[in-house]
């Protein structure tokens, strides 16, 4: 039973922090006005680049660096179509799926089916890893799920405790009061477009390089999805995320283990679980059910134009 | 000295909207050669080998038809969302529903004389993506829930259902594959004879013909662009928004459902484990490329649906089959970012602020 319930909540955690990198990310990204729909296809991307570093390298720390340069490549590129071209961010980021998915899978031929023999291991902390059922949950992950504990409450205090969140938050409610204080609307979207889409690639490095360690064309299965449907249900706050991606954790945790003691239920029934979870959750929480007010970005979406200030 | 500006086009022709996207595809696979290189391989040689097996070839030809079919009607249901700006990508699920339901009418349903039965058929499949629609139409039109997430997220539990019952319940005995068994021939849609084209074609051709009449000549086709284009506009005019989100969400579903009747009707005869095949996922390309217009969709469709079959060609080089969907997504961004000279006009002012 306890080994039942360690590996069903450190499982959990290791699910939550594949999509919570993504979830961050664009949780800066939205908050700065700019909705990236193309999750899954950066995501992808940020798995292959760093499982054919891995394959080839053999060097961990610069597989990482990859999975962060393909990620800002694809920032650009989002940015440039989206900030300073003001095209439509729906259809871009439906663009961006789209080649990211595919490029993926072209990239990706060569390493499929390749072991790599290289990934983030768990890496027990001493002392506190002994600590009956917390240590194994908590304190025997891999480097990635340690940094995304200091990573939570280190955006929770930069978008709401510091002059920069300040204005990133402003960057998405209201930007034109924002160029009117002098400051650089454009390039601060950019940034934090950037920033987003890095953080999307380290979700795909987890899956490839941290959860499992192989790589096959369209691996992410949704996970990409699943942390863009987290940010609006978090109603932009990483504690919240944090909250929600341990839930899917959970869910999706709970199904591939009560496959193995409910062996007459058919499978598909566990494997579609997280989606339902996801979609239900999704509508009860952002559901506008009494008419008031939501927490989205005022500015969400739409292009900062100046000459239609 | 001189400087250049941007200035806002407040019209744009046809024409040129036609010579920009072809321009920007040009550019878009000028990109992909250059990926293509970067691989190892001569894109030349790829991209010939492609185009003479896809379009230079009756062979090719029929079966760019025969498999941009779902595409088109994909397609078509896409454009009509994206039309109203409902972000519908859920087309891939509700074409596999769309194919389960038509599959349960026809293997457990009452057998029906002659074209009662496939018109029968029909309707289950229409239905059947109508409903998968719907699913997500409800929550937006109650209760503002975002239609992106949903209908995207019923896309997986649509095809872990339809492989469910591929492989398990439906599956035809002695098959390796998941699949099931042929449908009673009384069911099946014949070919044009000579042709040898399924006569879905002209089916398909029929919709688009009507659905463009229908956004050019009557007014609730009309009301749908409104609607897309400001939805205070639309609330000002007395348009009911709720009727038409579902109006149009289940029309959109319904359209995708179609494709599956089609697919399993019209060609492969058989429900199967991975039927949609990202068509779903390909309308939304399709959709965008062809501006919603009914018409252009059949021709961007059949574009499509060659390069996706040539992609089969160049796999015996070594090229994977992914290079459909990365060329596909490679001229959707550069499209996108040709758009920008639709919008803007570049034009060059003296210092001082004359126009030259």
């Amino acid at each position: 039973m306890m080994t039942l319930l360690v590996s069903l909540f450190s499982g959990a955690i290791v699910y939550a922090v594949s999509v919570m990198y993504a979830g961050i990310g664009e949780t800066f990204s939205q908050r700065a006005g700019v909705m990236n729909l193309g999750v899954e296809g950066i995501m992808l991307m940020g798995a292959v680049s760093g499982y054919i570093a891995a394959v080839n390298t053999q060097n961990l720390a610069l597989s990482f660096l990859v999975v962060l340069l393909v990620g800002a490549v694809f920032g650009l590129v989002f940015a440039f179509l989206t900030v300073t071209l003001q095209a439509d961010q729906t259809v871009c980021g439906m663009a961006m799926l789209t080649f990211g998915t595919g490029l993926s899978g072209f990239l990706g031929k060569d390493v499929a089916g390749v072991a790599a023999n290289l990934r983030f291991e768990n890496i027990p902390i001493p002392g506190l890893s002994s600590i009956p059922f917390i240590g194994p949950v908590l304190f025997s992950q891999n480097l990635l799920v340690y940094a995304m504990y200091v990573m939570v409450p280190l955006s929770m205090f930069y978008i709401f405790k510091t002059r920069q969140g300040l204005y990133l938050r402003a960057l998405g409610e209201n930007p034109a009061a924002l160029d009117s204080a002098g400051m650089n609307v454009f390039a601060m979207r950019y940034a934090y477009v950037v920033f987003g889409c890095m953080m999307i690639g380290v979700s795909g490095a987890c899956v490839s390089l941290a959860n499992t360690n192989f790589w096959s064309s369209g691996m992410t299965a949704g996970k990409g999805w699943i942390a863009f449907a987290l940010v609006a249900f978090s109603s932009w706050n990483p504690v919240r995320l944090t909250l929600g991606a341990l839930l899917f954790g959970f869910v999706s945790c709970l199904g591939s283990n009560l496959q193995i003691y409910l062996p007459g239920v058919p499978t598909e029934i566990f494997s579609a679980l997280p989606y339902v979870a996801t979609i239900v959750a999704f509508i009860l929480a952002t559901g506008n059910f009494r008419k008031v007010h939501t927490t989205q970005p005022a500015a969400l979406g739409k292009p900062y134009d100046r000459e239609a200030r | 000295m001189r400087r250049f500006r941007l200035e806002k086009k407040t019209k744009r022709s046809a024409l040129a909207v036609l010579l920009n996207s072809i321009l920007f595809v040009l550019v878009a696979l000028a990109f992909c050669g250059v990926i293509i290189a970067a691989v190892g391989f001569n894109p030349l040689e790829v991209y010939g080998r492609m185009f003479s097996r896809a379009f230079l070839s009756v062979r090719g030809i029929r079966s760019a038809v025969e498999s941009g079919l779902p595409l088109m009607l994909c397609g078509l249901g896409v454009s009509i969302a994206f039309r109203m700006n409902l972000n519908n990508i859920g087309a891939e699920g509700q074409y596999a529903v769309g194919a389960i339901l038509g599959g349960a009418f026809a293997f457990y349903g009452p057998k029906l004389p002659g074209i009662l039965g496939i018109l029968v058929l029909a309707v289950c499949c229409f239905l059947g993506g109508a409903i998968w629609a719907l699913l997500c139409a409800i929550p937006k039109a109650f209760w503002d829930v975002d239609e992106c997430i949903t209908t995207l997220m019923l896309n997986y539990v649509a095809l872990i259902l339809l492989s469910y019952l591929c492989l398990g319940p439906w599956k035809a005995a002695g098959q390796n594959v998941g699949q099931t068994e042929k449908i009673p021939d009384s069911l099946a849609l014949g070919e044009i004879p000579g042709l040898e084209v399924s006569v879905a074609f002209p089916l398909v051709i029929l919709i688009a013909v009507l659905m463009f009449c229908f956004y050019k000549y009557t007014t609730s086709g009309y009301q749908i662009s409104v609607m897309g284009k400001s939805l205070t506009a639309a609330r000002y005019a007395g348009i009911n928004l709720k009727k038409n989100i579902l109006l149009v969400l289940g029309l959109s579903g319904g359209l995708a459902g179609l494709a599956g009747f089609i697919q399993f009707a019209g060609i492969t005869g058989r429900v199967q484990e991975n039927m949609p095949n990202n068509a779903g996922y390909t309308a939304i390309v399709i959709a965008y490329l062809s501006r919603q217009n009914p018409l252009v969709v059949i021709v961007v469709s059949f574009l499509l649906a060659g390069l996706q079959n040539s992609s089969a060609t160049v796999q015996v080089m070594g090229v994977p089959a992914q290079i459909a969907t990365m060329m596909q997504g490679a001229i959707m961004i550069i499209v996108i970012a040709g758009d920008f000279f639709l919008r803007y006009r570049i034009v060059s002012v003296k210092k001082g602020g004359k126009k030259a």
